[in-house]
């Protein structure tokens, strides 16, 4: 119809500009400056990494990612990192529950508390943290008559893992149950449902979203994790050895396109994770709106 | 199922929510609690209901103690202002969620609770919603939802809080007629808490005046509006103007000018305050006094649909008084700004000041 008569082409400065001033100016501006740095700052680096890796062919770097000692750190990062962030799963929402639900004195303390593993930085964390469950140490002193050694093994390296996932279920999960109206419990309850029945049936389930959010970053903080790491895991091949750590070892040993092979990988998974999650957040969105 | 409160009394902190309070309510009855915020209107109903625990004093059901029955084991259907449905569960399962949770036992076949709940709905006039998520309706919607969800487990009382305040108010009118006429189908003894005093005229048989914590005035609504039983209640029961006077030999005098109003063994005082609703003062445009009558001048006169509101002021006490006539008297509708009327209060009630109470 009436799009046969226009030009394919306007001629600029015939025909009237169309949009006039945006009421929030500096469109231009900002995006040009988000994009530029953008893209120095994360893609810039990720393409120089796969450029390092393609000086190997395919099948090289396929040799190397999945060579032993490689397919160990993927078992001890990913394995021992789902672990953690199950474990932060359940703490986390009774940390959540706690400071939501209770006032009790010191409150605000134990609120800032959970910010911590954010702020401190890692290898403080993992320093401190060898030292109490070292068998000398105040924790680790109890286990060492059982033949339990906590650091320096992999139950070690998931402690350090479980530490700097915690605030990510707790601060996911706080907003959500703030959110969840008492009424609705009362609701359950005035319809006869039992206090296990109206935690299963009606807080969980509005829970789960959240939750799986929560596990999904704790998860992916955990698979990149390295500085506490390395103090408590004593770093040994085919045991403590995560995969950050092992991509550090090929650099020293200047074996830069192994270590940008490693980093490929490790890349493609933190794509995956990053787009579970944000599916999980898409879902989560859905569900919670206002009933 | 009859209900009766007996000297419930429950306070937060320093705050008596509710002062030694008891009330009887029949068998069938649909009964409105209606008072201002922080009257504890709400708090009575969740006694009721058994989601708040009274300090001392006993909630009975059907001549039996039921204050210390746990609130799921009440068998009370509570319907809350903001709804309160799970909004991960559709329409179906929010209005089956009672019948999934009884014990084994006693819970009915899937299929009998498929039909239980398509019954419901078909009750509230909402059967094609039942696969819907609660996001997706209106308010309306929502709330109709909430009553089908608590009927469900066939409730011995229904308790309603504010369940239309968080509606616009053309579908608040519309629900509230909707109720009355399905309390009629159903029969189940109810309460609802409400501040709109037209609500509780229009949809109880019978209201529950409350302020700080007491019953002011129980009735029908008829009766609590043509006989307020104190200041209070004629003041939160529509408009009312307040004219300051005393009485002497029968009559009320308002700054030097007496006026008979016609009620009968008036003791002499020296301060009291006269209530007259606006709509209930004859006016008489111009200067001729009269027994009776109180001359006044207009301040504005303004039309809202087929009422006329005049604001006047007393001659003799400067106080101003509003009155609303019916439009349509060229007499009338044709007063302006500076205009002496003469009004005539029509069925004034005299009280001691509140203070002297």
């Amino acid at each position: 119809m009436s799009t046969a008569v226009l030009p394919t082409r306007a001629p600029w400065g015939i025909l009237p500009r169309r949009r006039q001033r945006s009421a929030l100016p500096g469109f231009g501006l900002t995006l040009g400056f988000t994009l530029s740095y953008l893209g120095f700052i994360v893609l810039l680096p990720i393409i120089a990494l796969f450029i390092k890796a393609m000086e190997l062919s395919l099948s090289e770097i396929w040799d190397i990612a999945t060579e032993p000692r490689a397919m160990a750190s993927y078992r001890l990062s990913f394995g021992g990192s789902f672990i953690a962030a199950s474990i932060n799963m359940v703490f986390g929402l009774i940390v959540a529950w706690v400071l939501v639900r209770y006032q009790f004195p010191g409150k605000k303390l134990i609120d800032a508390l959970v910010d911590l593993p954010f702020a401190l930085p890692t290898a403080v964390a993992g320093i401190a943290l060898t030292g109490l469950y070292a068998s000398t140490g105040w924790i680790g002193q109890y286990f060492e008559p059982f033949g339990i050694r906590i650091a320096y093994t992999q139950i070690g390296v998931i402690i350090a893992l479980t530490f700097i996932g915690l605030p990510f279920v707790v601060r996911i999960v706080q907003p959500v149950l703030q959110d969840l109206e008492a009424e609705v419990e009362e609701a359950a309850a005035s319809l006869g449902a039992s206090r296990w029945q109206t935690f299963a049936r009606v807080l969980f389930p509005a829970l789960l979203p959240a939750l799986l959010t929560g596990f999904a970053l704790a998860f992916a903080r955990a698979v990149g994790e390295f500085g506490s790491v390395i103090f408590i895991a004593g770093n040994i091949p085919f045991d403590t050895e995560i995969t950050p750590l092992l991509i550090f070892i090929k650099l020293e040993q200047y074996d830069f396109t192994g270590a940008a092979a490693l980093g490929a990988v490790m890349l493609v998974a933190a794509f995956v994770l990053l787009l579970v999650i944000n599916m999980l957040q898409a879902w989560a969105s859905t569900r919670s709106r206002r009933a | 199922m009859s209900i009766a409160v007996r000297n419930v009394k429950k306070t937060f902190g320093s705050f008596h929510a509710l002062d030694d309070l008891s009330l009887d309510i029949d068998s069938g009855e649909l009964v409105a609690l209606l008072g201002p915020s922080g009257c504890g209107k709400t708090t009575l109903l969740r006694i009721i209901a058994g989601l708040e625990q009274a300090d001392s004093g006993q909630v009975l059901f059907e001549g039996e103690d039921a204050t210390d029955i746990h609130v799921r084991k009440r068998q009370v259907g509570f319907v809350f202002q903001h709804y309160a449905l799970f909004r991960h569960m559709t329409v179906f399962e929010n209005v089956a969620f009672g019948l999934k949770v009884r014990p084994r036992a006693v819970r009915p076949s899937k299929a009998e609770i498929a039909e239980r709940v398509h019954e419901l709905l078909n009750l509230v006039q909402l059967d094609w919603l039942a696969d819907r998520m609660p996001n997706q309706l209106s308010g309306g919607q929502r709330q109709r939802i909430a009553l089908a969800r608590a009927l469900a487990v066939e409730p011995k009382v229904l308790l309603l809080d504010e369940p239309f305040g968080a509606l616009d108010a053309k579908v608040r009118m519309e629900l509230r007629r909707w109720l009355r006429r399905l309390h009629d189908e159903l029969h189940v003894t109810s309460v609802f808490v409400t501040h709109d005093q037209e609500e509780a005229m229009e949809v109880s048989d019978r209201v529950v005046v409350m302020n700080r914590g007491r019953i002011e005035q129980l009735g029908a609504p008829a009766e609590i509006y043509d006989h307020p039983a104190n200041p209070f209640v004629y003041e939160f029961i529509g408009q009312v103007n307040k004219l300051a006077g005393r009485i002497s030999n029968g009559a009320v005098e308002f700054g030097g000018i007496r006026a008979n109003l016609g009620i009968p063994d008036l003791a002499d005082a020296e301060s009291v305050i006269t209530y007259v609703r606006p709509h209930e003062i004859d006016v008489r445009p111009g200067q001729e006094a009269a027994e009776g009558w109180l001359p006044a001048t207009v301040e504005t006169s303004s039309v809202a649909g087929p009422t006329l509101r005049l604001d006047t002021r007393l001659t003799a006490t400067g106080e101003e008084v509003h009155v609303e006539i019916r439009r349509g008297h060229a007499e009338h509708d044709s007063l302006r700004q500076g205009d002496v009327v003469q009004l005539k209060p029509l069925n004034p009630r005299v009280f001691a000041p509140p203070s002297a109470a």
